[in-house]
Parts: structure tokens; sequence; C-alpha cells
């Protein structure tokens, strides 16, 4: 197993399965000639020419929907939105056309689509570029949407999601691309479904996904060492749909639940995770599930305003602390 | 434009020169953040049409490339310089940053990072002037690339159909980011684009400010005179990267120096000069001043001013 970065494991997944087959193709603004702005696609151009790596004019709404004609008729397009703040200009043909085509179709068609997009709040880019959105994705039927948390997760995520029959819709953050992880030297097929126990525990669960997975284990490793706290963490990786009976796992084990989201609270994953818990396993909590989330504001520029807006590991370990009545 | 106004622009010019080779400084010294985008190498584009409009009066609106606009409509250099230092003193409050300047006072609408997002706002200004019965007009400055946007066709569309004051300026610099315009652009040249919506266009030098104002006096003229909207072609070029991250790797040395041969400042400063207006020895004077104005005061300004207060992170979300 070799130690490789986060945007190269996503530059491998796109390099294998353009490979493997000639009709997986890749688009994006200054993903070509200039290799993409996180790096996923570098190379390439040159490997695979223009036809298959296609640079695309600002248009979100018009190649996105370009991508999804072709996935029509059997292309398996990976198509890259600069920045998640910019997927608003796709999400009509995204949720209006990739998403329903299969349903009223009656089966007939389907739009076997990648799209990619990085999100979250990066260093001062201020409010029209911090947005994390992966709320708005995940509550539209006919849509997968997973968020890699480790090289490996985005490797093998990227790789399953070429091969799925679904669109695709896969959420990376904007601070995660120079992160290092194992990635195995084989061929490797991430689920999209399902969850993954990252950290066993007994005490309390964390919930997280994408980068709060990060947050939650440097929490429970506070927790261990200076609060004798045993935390297990949970990564949703698969945000749609949800691993209810991964969530219910865990909750019966540990009886207590804390949710870590990038996003604000409202109509967030964390709402969506208190929600499953209070379907599938109520009477089992010993207290009641917490919220770490952003404030709800547009991201402000000011640095200090955007650290008190944005949670990190300590809001996790604080929100266990009072939740267990230690603070 | 009359001599002294001239001169008067040519200082101007040196001053949002500087201005953004020090916000340059500054960037690599970590006293700005998040994302920067400068001017240099168009200065004559939001001159020249500004000179031929009114600033304080009309409205303006543009991109994330919006330090020099709105100083350009009489926003203090030194609140804008606090915004991008995230200061409370800064003309957004320290909330917006570099790509988000508003001064609604001197009718500076607002710089916005997604690309194309001003077009339809600034048509939709436009129709309130309408509405309101005033004689300003509506001025959106925006990129090459931007017209490639769907809502780009969707605006010019409905400016034409509602006959509304609105002039869309296009600073053709060739390039959205690192891709080069003819990679993504099936007609170069952008005025043809608006013959669809049979509006009224034309292109010219943007680097020569009196070429520049000779065009936007004609179009500002039509707009303000009720004959609805008009789209303003400028072929100019950015010298530094489309933002900090950008190595340029995109384009060649030669093709940046051949378009410094015909630098805005330079152009304008010699035209003076070869009029005995001005003299290098006065330009070099203008030059110090402009630095000492920015260190001596905008600078300090900015270093000097308070950080917002942590307790009003939620001010200014809802009225
Ligand atoms: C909707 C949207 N898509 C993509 C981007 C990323 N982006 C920022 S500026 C830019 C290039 C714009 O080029 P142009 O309109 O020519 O303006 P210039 O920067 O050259 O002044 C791109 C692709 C964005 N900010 N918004
Ligand atoms: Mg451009």
């Amino acid at each position: 197993m070799a130690e490789i970065m986060y945007w190269e494991g996503l530059r491998r997944a796109h390099d294998e399965e353009m490979t493997r087959d000639p009709l997986v193709i890749c688009m994006g603004e200054d993903i070509g000639v200039a290799g993409g702005t996180y790096k996923a696609t570098k190379d390439l151009y040159e490997k695979f020419g223009e036809k298959r790596v296609m640079d695309t004019p600002i248009s979100e709404g018009g190649y996105t929907g370009l991508g999804i004609g072709a996935s029509f008729i059997g292309i398996r397009p990976i198509i890259e939105i600069m920045s998640v703040n910019f997927a608003w200009l796709a999400m009509d043909q995204m949720f209006n056309s990739a998403a329903k085509v299969r349903y009223m179709s009656g089966g007939q068609l389907t739009a076997p689509c990648v799209f990619r997009s990085a999100g979250g709040a990066a260093h001062q880019l201020g409010a029209q570029h911090s947005a994390r959105m992966e709320k708005v994705f995940m509550g539209v039927a006919g849509l997968r949407v997973v968020t890699p948390s480790s090289p490996k997760q985005a490797y093998g995520m990227l790789k399953s999601a070429v091969r799925s029959d679904d669109p695709v819709f896969i959420y990376e953050h904007e601070l995660m691309y120079n992160m290092k992880g194992e990635v195995p030297d084989e061929e490797y097929f991430h689920p999209l479904e399902g969850s993954e126990i990252t950290r066993p525990g007994t005490d309390v669960t964390l919930f997280g996904y994408n980068i709060s997975v990060h947050w939650c284990l440097k929490a429970a490793e506070i927790l261990e060492k200076q609060h004798g706290i045993s935390a297990e963490v949970v990564d949703l990786y698969a945000l749609a749909p949800l691993d209810r009976a991964g969530i219910k796992k865990s909750i019966s084990k540990t009886h207590r639940a804390v949710i870590a989201e990038e996003d604000e609270a409202p109509v967030g994953v964390g709402s969506e995770i208190i929600a499953i818990i209070n379907e599938e396993c109520f009477f089992e909590l010993d207290a009641a599930p917490v919220r770490v989330h952003s404030a709800l504001v547009p991201q402000p520029y000011n640095h200090k305003l955007e650290k008190a807006a944005i949670p990190d590991h300590q809001d996790v370990v604080n929100a266990v602390l009072k939740m267990l009545g230690k603070a | 434009m009359t001599l002294d106004d001239k001169k008067r622009v040519l200082r101007e010019m040196v001053l949002h020169r500087r201005f953004e080779e020090r916000c340059y400084q500054a960037y690599i010294e970590r006293k700005i953040g998040g994302f920067l985008h400068l001017y240099p190498g168009q200065e004559a584009c939001c001159n020249g049409v500004m000179e031929a409009a009114r600033p304080g009066h009309d409205y303006v609106i543009t991109g994330y490339r919006d330090h020099v606009h709105a100083i350009k409509c009489g926003t203090d250099p030194k609140v804008v310089m606090a915004e991008l230092y995230g200061k409370e003193t800064g003309c957004s409050k320290g909330r917006g940053g570099s790509m988000h300047v508003f001064d609604v006072a001197h009718r500076f609408m607002g710089g916005y990072a997604l690309v194309g997002g001003p077009f339809p706002l600034a048509a939709g200004i436009a129709k309130g002037i309408q509405l309101k019965g005033g004689d300003e007009i509506s001025i959106c400055f925006l990129g090459d690339a931007a017209n490639n946007q769907g809502v780009f066709h969707e605006t010019l569309n409905m400016a034409k159909v509602w006959n509304l004051p609105v002039l869309f300026v296009c600073e053709n610099n060739q390039y959205g980011i690192g891709t080069a315009i003819h990679r993504s652009t099936a007609v170069l040249d952008q005025y043809k684009r608006t013959c669809a919506y049979d509006i009224e266009s034309a292109q010219c030098d943007g680097q020569d400010i009196d070429t520049v104002y000779e065009h936007a006096k004609t179009a500002v003229d039509f707009v303000r005179s009720g004959k609805g909207p008009y789209f303003l072609e400028l072929m100019t070029y950015r010298y530094r990267g489309h933002s900090m991250s950008d190595s340029r790797g995109y384009r060649s040395r030669e093709e940046e120096d051949e378009w410094k041969q015909r630098d805005p400042i330079n152009i304008l400063r010699d035209k003076l000069i070869a009029a005995g207006e001005l003299s290098m020895a006065d330009f070099t004077a203008i030059e110090k001043a402009t630095d000492d104005y920015i260190e001596n005061e905008v600078m300090k300004f900015a270093e000097e001013s308070p950080e917002p207060n942590v307790a009003d992170l939620e001010k200014y979300v809802l009225a």
C-alpha cells in the first residue's frame, strides 16, 4: 500500500477508468490544459486528448446538461464543478434531468454521470465561495451522494461511481486535496452505500463525514486521553442513501450521539440523523442527540468571524463533555 | 476629456496601479486572505468608461476584480484596503473581502464572485431606474469568459425586450483563468454576439484611454437617451495571474511583454509629455506621491483599524 494524496487518488481513478473504457470522459473548467484546480485530472489531457478531457466554457448549466445527455446513450462522464458554489447553476440539470430521468421514463433511460465538486470553507474565501450544500443534494430522489474522507475513499468511490448506473454526486473538500493516506496498490472499489466505524468506542458515537470525520477522530483522542471517555467515530461517507442500520447499530451500543457537520444546522445532515435515530432506536438513547454545526450566516470574510462561524474538533469535545455532564 | 481631465485621470490610474500592486505585497505578507484578483493592465477600461459616465450617480456592478471600479465610483481607497484587511471599517464591514467590495452610497453596487451573476442584476437595476424615472444608467463590467453563461443571453434578451438603460462593458482580456478564449468560445469578437438580440454594440482598443473614452461616450449617451441597452467590448490584458495562485503557464512571456508595450498608463503619460503638459520628472513625482499616500494613509488606516467584534457574527444576516 502506498501513501498518496487525496488528489492523487482521484487522479488515479480517472486514469484507470479512462484507460479501461474509452467511453469514460471527463469535463470541467480548467481541467485539461491546466490540469484541474485541485489537480484531479493532472496530465490526463496529454494522455487522452481533448475529445475525452474537455475544458469547458464557464457554462455550468450547459456542460452539466451536455454530460447528462451523453450519458443517456452510454457515455460515462465525470463532470468536475470547480466549486460547489457554482453547482447551483448546474442543479437544474442534475436534479430535474439526471436524478429523475430513470423514474419518469419508467426505467428506460438512466444518467450514469459522476458529478464531482469541491466545497467547504477554505481560508477566507467569503460568502460566495465557502458553501457546503451537501444537504441540498442528499434530499433529491434518484441521486447518490458520497463524501470521501480519505485518499482511499476518494479513489475507491470515484471508481465505483464511474461504474454505477445511477448519477452520483461526490462532495470533496477544498482543504483535503493534499491530505495523505494509504491506498491499495491493486484496484479497489469503495461501496457507495453504508458507513464505517473509523474508531470503535462505547460511551458516545461521534457521527461525521468528509472533513468532520477528522474533527471527530481528533475529538475522540482528546476525550480518551484527557477525560477517559470512549468515543466511537462513525464515518457516514454515504449521505444518500444514509446508512440507517449502521446508525442504529452504533447507538444501540453507545446510547449517545453527537453529529458533526460543517454545514449550517437547519435542514442538514444532523437533523436527518436525529430523525433517523428517533425512527430507528429512540428508546436506546441515554441523552438527547446533539449537533455540532456552523452558524447560520453567509460565510464572513474576516478570519476571526470565519473561525467563529465554523466548528472544529474542540466544539465536538465540548458537546460530548456537556452531554456527559462533565463541562 | 480636457487636458486637465487627462492629467487627473493619469494620477488616478497611477493610484489604481499602485494600490493593486500594494495589495499583491500585502497578500504575500498574509495581511490579505482569500482570493485576490488584480487589475493592472486593464486600467484604461474602467477609467475610460467612467469618465464618459457619471461616477457616483450611475450605478456600477461587476465581478470579483472589483477594487478599482469601486475607487473610480468614489469609494475611499482606505475603506477598500480596510475591507481587504477584513476590518470593521472596511466598506463591507470586513464581511465581504476582496471579491465583495460594496459602496452603495457611491452607487457601486458590488463585486460578485459567481461568473455571470451580475448580468441580470445590472438589468434589474436598469429596470428600477426606468420605473423610478431617473436619468442614471446601469453599467455592468464583466470579463470575456462570463459571456458563456446562459444568463448572459437571457439578460441581453430581456434588456432589449424592455429597452432597459443598461451598458454592458466587456473587458476582454482573452482568458478565463487559464483557458484562452479561442478554446472556450465560438465567436472571438464578443461584440458580435449581441446581434442575436439586436443590441447596439462596438469593439475598441482598451489600452488607450482616449479610444475607450470616445467609444464609451457614444455608448453612455445612447443608453442615457433612452435608446436601450448597449454592449461595449474593450480589448485588454491582465498582467498578473487570474488570482494569486496562478503561475501563468498557459501563456507566453512574449505575449505578456507585447501587451506591456501598450501599457495604458504609459500611453496616456507619453501623450501628455508629447503635448508638453507633463515631464518625466512630473510623472515620477506623481508615482512617488501616490506611494506615499498609499503607505501613510491607506495602509496605515487598514492596519490600525479594529477587527469586527465576534459577538456581531450574525449582524447583517436579516433586516
Ligand atoms: C459560476 C462560476 N463558475 C466558475 C467560476 C470560477 N471562475 C472565477 S473567474 C473565472 C474566469 C472568468 O473569466 P472572465 O469572465 O473572462 O473574467 P476575468 O477574470 O478574465 O476578468 C472562473 C472560471 C466562478 N467564479 N463562478
Ligand atoms: Mg477574461
